[in-house]
């Protein structure tokens, strides 16, 4: 044994070591990729577009979306009238948690005044709130002006998904990412645009 | 040839010859000896000590019962909530098997915690300890993966929405973190191709790293040998001429076989009652949401991580969300369980064991143990569970105010560690281990 390094020797076996170490970070990505969401998870999640041309002023259009229920609300000026009226009522008047693209943090909570499109589900416990008109009054007490109402544990929301104050849902509804791919054509679930 | 020096065994009556023949072949003896049979110990471990064999032990009831649930259970979504219920209600003595697995979950961690404390008392971590309890932290962290893996596969409430809560948490990575969460969940819930994967993890690959680990940590321990109560190194001291072993040291085999075997026949005492009498614990060992199948449309009313956890999640809870996105907290959390790793070079302590050391590492040591129970009460219960101050301090929950000094005692407990410990008042170590 000589205590002599040859150091053309030992090059080389640092190279074949780093090579060695590269082919296997290569090899490792094929196991990484098999991870990533399959194409059937792809295909079931995929955006979803919705025809908005026949919605009237004041309909409510509901579609499934990643197994969830999405509204779009086609407002009336009297609704939007009425989702200012609710400023002082709403625990979260300005959408300060993050539930919404930072599109639709505005006053209405949407890209476009008139059209509302929100993620139906309840943020307490999940159930499926209902459309409640301002002419419930009757029903949902005289200053209602107009929303949607949880039936399970009474959550009470205005018409930009926004919750009253005082009921058990914390927090906004959500609002889904979306596109207009035209005027009648409301693309969910994609906010880049050509997509 | 080496085979052919060694000496016949004897000493095994009838099976010598066989042994003879196997050892001359591979080293049998050699491996017992090494490990445990001639494994020199101190002669005064006490009641600490008995928490490393029992977790050795339920890591191997864990295997094993784990095997047997595997033969019926079913891990895919559709099914697997029922395929459960199935080894609960139908399987013989299924009922048993999976009791065994599930409080043997959360006797693992009491054991594991305890078995980290006796480190933080007699100073087991110090030099020349320092490689072992670095593979002691990668088991712990291990276990935890493996706990939280093994949480999802029953499918329940729980199981859904405690997953979906800490896979977000990745979600809270700044650039990667819907792409990583998504890689994680490979879907955009927690779903089938969830569940699969998860199953994977738990049954095979975090306990093949398991099972490598608890190799590597007891090679480390019999390459430098054990610590004891006294904090002093056996291995310096004079070797007694009668024996040849160090004046306090004794042989492992017959004298901590018997003491371990002991410790494992209390505790299958009290896992017997727990597995059989109470099993979920008022709710700890197994949530009672997870007994309702798992429904993405419906989130639980408290979603509260299972006991082992909690401490960690009130950290998580107690950092507020900082410029919109919670990823502080993740940070503060994950920073928490890593600080760990470097417990060996923050203890600047001259000496190794409380019996030693001085009063401000006593009190440090109760302050962490009392602030870790308390951050771990306070994650089992809501934010609101002490109500609100008054408007005095801004009408801001109780329970988050004491979450936030408990997170600040923890780090306090470890980043303050090398100051206190060096101007702590110590006594002189003894030359012989205390012996009654």
């Amino acid at each position: 044994m000589s205590d002599q390094i040859n150091s053309g020797r030992r090059k080389i076996v640092v190279i074949t070591a780093a090579a060695g170490a590269c082919a296997g970070v290569v090899a490792a990505l094929p196991f990484a990729a098999t991870m990533l969401p399959s194409e059937r998870a792809k295909a079931l999640g995929a955006p979803v577009e919705a025809d908005i041309a026949s919605l009237s002023p004041g309909e409510m259009q509901v579609l499934e979306w990643r197994g969830k229920p999405v509204w779009i609300v086609r407002r009336t000026k009297e609704m939007l009238d009425g989702i200012k009226k609710s400023d002082g009522q709403v625990t979260d008047p300005k959408s300060e948690v993050d539930q919404q693209p930072d599109y639709a943090k505005n006053e209405f909570r949407s890209i476009k005044d008139e059209y509302a499109v929100l993620v139906g589900v309840c943020t307490h416990l999940g159930c499926s709130p209902q459309l409640k008109s301002a002419e419930t009054q009757g029903e949902m007490g005289a200053d209602w002006a107009g929303g949607f109402y949880c039936p399970c544990h009474g959550s009470k929301f205005d018409f930009a998904g926004r919750v009253y104050k005082g009921v058990p849902a914390p927090i906004n509804l959500q609002v889904p990412p979306y596109t207009f791919l035209s005027d009648t054509r409301i693309l969910i679930g994609d906010d880049k645009k050509g997509a | 040839m080496a085979a052919t020096e060694k000496q016949p065994v004897t000493g095994l009556g009838p099976l010598n010859g066989v042994v003879t023949w196997v050892d001359a072949r591979f080293p049998l003896i050699k491996l017992w000896e090494d490990q445990w049979g001639k494994y020199i110990a101190p002669k005064n471990f006490n009641f600490w000590y008995y928490f490393g064999s029992l977790a050795a032990f339920i890591l191997v009831l864990q295997i094993v019962t784990g095997i047997f649930l595997t033969m019926n259970y079913k891990p895919d979504a559709t099914q697997a909530f029922a395929s459960v219920e199935y080894i609960m209600r139908e399987v013989p003595l299924g009922w048993l098997i999976r009791y065994l697995h599930s409080t043997g979950a959360s006797a693992f961690f009491i054991v594991v915690y305890l078995h980290m404390f006796r480190s933080l008392l007699y100073g087991s971590h110090q030099k020349p300890r320092e490689l072992l309890w670095v593979f002691g932290v990668l088991i712990y962290l291990s276990l935890m993966g493996e706990a939280f893996f093994g949480y999802l596969l029953p499918w329940g409430q729980m199981s859904f929405w405690g997953a979906q809560v800490i896979v977000n948490l990745f979600s809270t990575v700044p650039f990667i973190g819907p792409d990583l969460s998504e890689w994680i969940r490979g879907d955009y819930v927690v779903s089938d191709a969830t569940l699969n994967r998860f199953f994977a993890f738990h049954v095979i690959a975090l306990p093949l790293v398991l099972v490598g680990l608890v190799a590597a940590h007891l090679t480390a321990l019999h390459e430098v040998g054990s610590n004891n109560p006294d904090g002093i190194e056996i291995k310096k001291q004079p070797k007694d001429p009668r024996t040849g072993l160090p004046l306090d040291g004794i042989y492992s085999h017959p004298y901590y076989t018997v003491k371990d075997i002991f410790g494992v026949v209390v505790f299958l005492f009290v896992f017997a009652v727990i597995a059989f009498f109470a099993p979920e614990v008022g709710g700890y060992f197994l949530e009672a949401n997870n007994f309702i199948p798992a429904d993405p449309l419906k989130t639980p009313l408290h979603i509260a991580p299972v006991w082992y956890f909690t401490p960690y999640y009130s950290i998580l809870r107690a950092v507020p969300p900082m410029f919109t996105s919670q990823f502080p907290g993740v940070a503060v959390m994950g920073a928490a369980t890593m600080i760990l790793f470097v417990l060996p070079w923050l203890d600047r302590s001259p000496v190794k064991s409380i019996r030693y050391k001085g009063p401000i590492y006593k009190f440090a040591l109760w302050v962490f143990v009392l602030t870790f129970l308390l951050l771990g009460y306070l994650g089992t219960e809501p934010t609101n569970v002490w109500g609100q101050t008054g408007a005095w301090l801004g009408n801001v929950e109780r329970a988050t105010v004491a979450a936030r000094i408990g997170t600040a005692l923890y780090f306090a407990f470890f980043l303050l560690m090398p100051w206190y410990t060096r101007i702590d008042k110590c006594l002189p170590e003894p030359q012989r281990v205390t012996w009654k």
